[in-house]
């Protein structure tokens, strides 16, 4: 099982996505809560790193923070999915261990 | 699945607290348990009962203990964190002699080892913080 | 090692002083090994200045707790992982970094360097292997 990464920060701010892409191992899990959801939008700065991350990373958004920051799916880049809470707890269960990059 | 959670920032100047309160409920819901709920750096400030959040905003604090006492949650304040920021339970209060105690009964302090017990313990080990 | 004992990283990411997090992460590290658990650190991005030499805060009037760092290997924690392209980027080399050794007690308590440089990708592959992640 592989490892599941979460990163709560705007990468337009902060450092922690781009610490996360960097020392996690391709087939890891990486899911955007709180601020970070901010970098999953379309035409952003970060879009094509996220998206050249893609190709060997599952990225998946917390729909709750991205609907509470006025966002929803068809605003996002192509690729990434969302979660509930629920989700968010199952993607928890199936990965061995998790990290919170902070 | 056995979750503890550590929550390292206190309430409404950060989400963490928050998100954790949502996770720990959608993790109930699936059948799974929490074993532990640590607070820990500012977070320990979830715990007072002194907060008068406006009345159209939630009440983190209030969250959180109806979710402890309708689940049977364990909510743990780091001592020396608390300590560190004035945080004191009635017990703790009258051992150092202050005047005053604000850590709401549905918490209780103990030491950093129920953070790493709760790692043992539990199949995940989760941190909200900043 | 038994199979109920746990590998546990601390990863930390935070320069020290600034926020708290570095102070109190050494604090949960230490309690830790009287679990004895598997415990490792690692220090990556502004983390690698936790542990540089020469640390003085006379002018500031916080509390130094850097020497704390040089006790890990008393308590048997000896696996420092620094992040070898974090210090670069901040244009450090081990040098800057104070001297953190421990005894080996199957070398007749020679004494070794705690410290471990590693690759990013290395780091990666360590921080995968973990039972239990804590960063700040």
């Amino acid at each position: 099982m592989a490892m599941l990464h979460t990163v709560n920060k705007s990468p337009f701010e902060r450092n922690s996505l781009n610490s996360c892409l960097t020392k996690s191992k391709e087939g890891s899990t990486i899911l955007l809560i709180e601020d970070a959801v901010l970098g999953a939008l379309k035409g952003t700065v970060i879009a094509d790193k996220l998206t050249t991350a893609m190709t060997t990373k599952n990225i998946y958004v917390l729909g709750s923070d991205l609907n509470t920051r006025g966002f929803t799916e068809a605003d996002i880049l192509d690729g990434i999915k969302v979660v509930d809470y629920s989700g968010f707890v199952d993607l928890v269960a199936e990965h061995a261990n998790v990290q919170s990059w902070l | 699945m056995k979750f503890t959670l550590l929550i390292n920032e206190g309430p409404y100047q950060h989400q963490a607290s928050d998100t954790a309160y949502q996770f720990a409920k959608a993790a109930i819901a699936k059948g799974h348990e929490i074993y532990r709920v640590f607070f820990y750096n500012d977070g320990v400030n979830n715990a007072t009962r002194l907060a008068i959040p406006p009345q159209d905003d939630r009440n983190i604090t209030e969250n959180w203990a109806a979710l402890a006492k309708e689940h049977d949650l364990d909510m743990v304040v780091c001592i020396a964190a608390a300590q560190r920021r004035g945080m004191l339970d009635a017990d703790e209060a009258e051992r150092q002699g202050k005047d005053a105690h604000n850590i709401h009964p549905a918490f209780r302090i103990s030491g950093l080892g129920q953070l790493v017990e709760g790692g043992i313990q539990s199949d995940r080990l989760l941190t909200f913080g900043d | 090692m038994s199979d109920d004992v746990k590998k546990f990283m601390f990863v930390n990411t935070k320069a020290p002083y600034g926020t708290v997090y570095a102070l109190e992460s050494l604090e949960v590290v230490l309690i830790s090994a009287a679990f004895d658990q598997d415990v490792s650190l690692a220090f990556c991005d502004d983390g690698v200045f936790q542990i540089t030499k020469n640390q003085n805060t006379e002018g500031s009037g916080m509390k130094n707790f850097s020497p704390a760092y040089k006790a890990l290997g008393d308590y048997d924690i000896n696996k420092l992982y620094v992040e070898k392209e974090s210090l670069e980027e901040r244009g450090l080399t081990l040098d800057n970094l104070m001297d953190l050794t421990y005894e080996d007690e199957d070398d007749d308590w020679a004494e070794k360097p705690s410290i471990k440089l590693v690759t990013r990708a290395e780091l990666a592959d360590l921080m995968d292997q973990q039972d239990v992640v804590i960063s700040s």
